[in-house]
This record gives structure tokens, sequence and C-alpha cells, in this order.
């Protein structure tokens, strides 16, 4: 299975770390001409969502990514990843709109606020979550489904073939939510 | 528990990888720099180049400064405090900031001892010209390292010399047979757990970003080809004709940095760059400071 990484900044690295453990073959998206290669999945990694919004716009990647999800392109947003997927940003601008989630950013304040903890997620069990100066889901707008909350917050959705956490899966050794995003692509979810 | 904090501050200074860290001096600089792609911006009174135009003794900044940089912009805030200046250190943390940059840009506090970052909870991110500063500063808690190069001249040729010197020595131990490493670290001084690190990953446990002189779009992709991870940009781009475009293009540069042909869109017609002085004209070498 071929997964294209969007490598405009942040933690795409650690994302292709875990999806070669998982066996998964990767690519990096950091121009509007890595689109025309054949991906059968999408990720879009943690770093600063304010300067990916702005590269894809200025880069040319917006309105293709944006299609291709709307097609149906099975996708993984993980904290920034999570707000560009966001139909709704408090205090920001929306960037992709795909998925019917209100987010709020830097929801836990600054770096004093960021933590790690272990909470379920439905369908994998008990898994390490590492927040990040991170988002969390404060409404579901649309058909997604809620599949963890940490401290009572929403922090994973999966709306069709979209699935966004607002914590970091690639910061930890545990790949069992690539595994779900992988079987989620393949069609087995 | 204090494991679990330096985790999370090093993985804070991995979700910047990529990115360009600018100086600001205002509200305005900082919301120039965030609109420009600034993955965090460092706030500080007077950026590298004035600080060696006025001379004399440079502190932490005021507060009140930087929370009104705070209040700016939603980006990781960043700000300065003198080496070994732990009560400096204590009042960043006080206000909340996102990194310290324990930096020989000030004037040093301490002309012996670092800070034992390990006693914050905040993270610190500290110049190394070579192997040997960077993993002493990693010992003392610092959670991500930068090269010093040469602050506030506008020219490169030091932080080029502090990322080949750390990549070279890099290579040199990974070279090393296993029983040579404990030797090795009394050489370069350094704890024997972190060199093993490096013989066994052929990188620093923390992140690596380079710093000081980097003035235009090449010199961001020259750094990050010789194996930088971001890049910081301190007087490059408000001492610039066009600190708004200059900005843009040194962000994109840095995500596209191996595409020659992109660089070349990216530099032209940028306006006038930072005069710059010639590392060697320069009496007062900041790169010095703190071994």
């Amino acid at each position: 299975m071929k997964i294209g990484i969007l490598a405009l900044q942040g933690g795409f690295a650690e994302h292709a770390h875990s999806l070669t453990r998982l066996g998964a073959e990767c690519f990096m998206i950091r121009r509007e001409r890595d689109l025309d290669r054949e991906m059968e999945g999408l990720i879009l990694p943690g770093g600063e969502s304010t300067v990916m919004r702005k590269l894809m716009e200025d880069l040319g990647l917006l309105s293709g990514l944006r299609q291709r999800i709307a097609d149906g392109l099975p996708v993984l947003g993980t904290c920034a990843g999570l707000i560009l997927l966001a139909e709704e940003v408090e205090g920001g601008k929306a960037c992709l709109a795909t998925m019917g989630v209100r987010v709020k950013r830097n929801a836990y304040g600054r770096q004093l606020g960021s933590f790690h903890t272990e909470e379920n997620f439905q369908g994998i069990g008990r898994i390490p979550m590492t927040f990040i100066r991170a988002p969390y889901i404060e409404a579901v707008l649309g058909e997604g489904q809620i599949l963890a909350r940490a401290d009572g917050r929403i922090v994973a959705v999966q709306e069709g073939k979209q699935l966004a956490c607002a914590f970091h899966p690639e910061l930890t050794e545990d790949l069992r939510v690539h595994r779900y995003f992988l079987d989620m692509a393949g069609g087995a979810l | 528990m204090a494991e679990n904090r330096y985790e999370l501050n090093r993985q804070l200074a991995q979700m910047l990888k990529g990115g360009v860290i600018m100086d600001v001096t205002t509200p305005e600089q900082a919301r120039t720099a965030q609109e420009a792609g600034a993955c965090a911006v460092m706030a500080l009174e007077r950026i590298p180049a004035d600080i060696r135009a006025a001379g004399g003794v440079s502190r932490m900044s005021d507060p009140k400064m930087i929370r009104g940089i705070q209040e700016a912009v939603s980006i990781p805030v960043m700000a300065k405090c003198r080496i070994g200046h732990f009560v400096e250190a204590q009042v960043l943390e006080a206000i909340d900031i996102d990194y310290i940059d324990e930096s020989e840009v000030l004037s040093p506090a301490d002309d012996r001892y670092h800070i034992d970052k390990h006693a914050f909870k905040v993270p610190f991110v500290c110049g190394a010209r070579d192997l040997s500063e960077a993993l002493r500063r990693i010992g003392e808690g610092t959670a991500m390292i930068r090269t010093k190069g040469e602050a506030g001249t506008g020219d490169v040729v030091q932080a080029v010399r502090h990322m080949r010197a750390m990549n070279g020595e890099i290579r040199r131990i990974q070279s090393l047979r296993e029983d040579e490493l404990p030797e090795a670290a009394k050489g370069l001084q350094v704890p024997l757990e972190l060199l093993r690190y490096v013989y066994e990953n052929g990188r620093l446990p923390v992140v690596n970003f380079a710093a000081g002189g980097i003035a235009t779009p090449a010199d961001a992709a020259l750094m990050m080809q010789l194996g930088a991870e971001g890049v910081f940009v301190g007087s490059g781009i408000f001492k610039s004709g066009n600190p708004a475009r200059r900005a843009e293009a040194i962000v994109k540069a840095v995500t596209n940095y191996t595409d020659a042909g992109l660089i070349a869109e990216l530099s032209a017609d940028l306006g006038e760059a930072m005069v710059g002085i010639n590392a060697q004209e320069i009496t007062l070498l900041m790169a010095e400071r703190g071994q």
C-alpha cells in the first residue's frame, strides 16, 4: 500500500517511520506535481497548522488535496492535521474543511500544558496519547463517529474515510492507530 | 514525571522541524512572521545585528514586551536568557514561554556554568559549534540544539562550519569500534550514554536546527542540505528591504530545499538583503561564549 505524506513542515518523518515499520510504502508531498503520483492514502502530520495552510495555498496544493479527499481518498490527520481537515476552527481559519468537526486550537494552552496519557480508542483498545500544544474537538457537526476521548474531551473522530486525532500516534512506539488507518484505507473498516 | 516532561519538550522540537523560527521585536513583526509561515518566533528587544551595534551588556527582554508578542500570535513563542542566568530562565518559565534559548547572543551571566536545564519544566534550546558542545548541553537538559553560527553578521560561514563539524564528528563516532566509545567520550568531555546514542543512531538525540548569519533563501536551503532540520533567522529578515517577502521566500526554500528551480524563483526580486559584516571583520565573536 502506498501512502502520501504532506511534508511541508512538522513531524512527517515520524509518520514515515511508523508506516515503514508496518511495511507500507510512502512518499513525501511538497509540490503540486507530487499529487500526480498514485496513492491509496494520505497523511497530514503534526506541526504548525498556520505554516502548512499557508504553504498549501502558495504551493498550489490546497484545491488538489481537497478534491482528492472529497473523492474518497482515505486520510489520517494528527494534531495540526486535524485542524487542516476541520470545517470550523475556533480562533483561526479553516483549511481543507472536509470533515464536519469544530476544533479549538492550542486548547490546552502553551507548552507547559502539553501532556501524555493513556485512553481507550474504539476498535483498538487502550493506547498511549501524546498531546503537544494540542487542539481538541469541541463538536462533531456532521456524520462523524467519536473514537476517543481524553479527560472528557473528544480527541479522535472518523467520518467516512477521514480519520483525525488531536494527539500524535507517530510519537509513540505503538503502531495500532497507523495499523487502523491502513486497514481503513485498504477497505477493511 | 520529569522524564515525561523532557520527552514532551523534545517532541515539541520535533513538531518545529522543516520550519523557520524568526527573531521579532514587536507584535507587528510577530504577526508578519506568522503570516509569512514562521513555525515559531523568538521575542527579543533587539535583534543580534543591533545588539552588536549597540554594545554594552545585553540581557533578557522585558516580560511585558514578550507578553505582547504572545498575545499577537498563535504559534510558539521563544525568548532568550543569558548563559548561566537561571533566574532569567525562571522568569521566562513564569510567563509561560514555550521555549527558552540560553543564548550566547546575550552577554553571559556565568563564565563557567550553564543553567541546570533539568530543573525546569519548559524546554530549552542551546547553541553548539560541534558535537562536544552539543552533547554537553544535552547532558544539562536542553531539548533542542542549534548551531551557534555568528549571529547578527548575515555571514553564513560559521553556521556552515559548525554544522559540518557536528555531522563530521557524528560520522567519525559511528566509524569507531564499540569498545572505543569510553575513550572518545573522555576526549570529547561528554556523557558516555549520549555518545552511545550518537554511535547507534547516527544523529543527535534531539532536533538540530541551523542558526547564525542566515540571510537568503539559498543560505537556508544550504543549511538544510547540510543536514539541519530547520532554520532560525535572526537579523536576516527584519534588517532587509522587504521583510514579509523575504520571510515567505525563506520558509518555502526550507520546505523545498533541494528544488533549485523553485529556489531560483524565490530568490528573484527580494529587494535588499541585510548589509552584513564579514565574520573576520568583527571583534566580538559570540560563538566563543559558553563552551
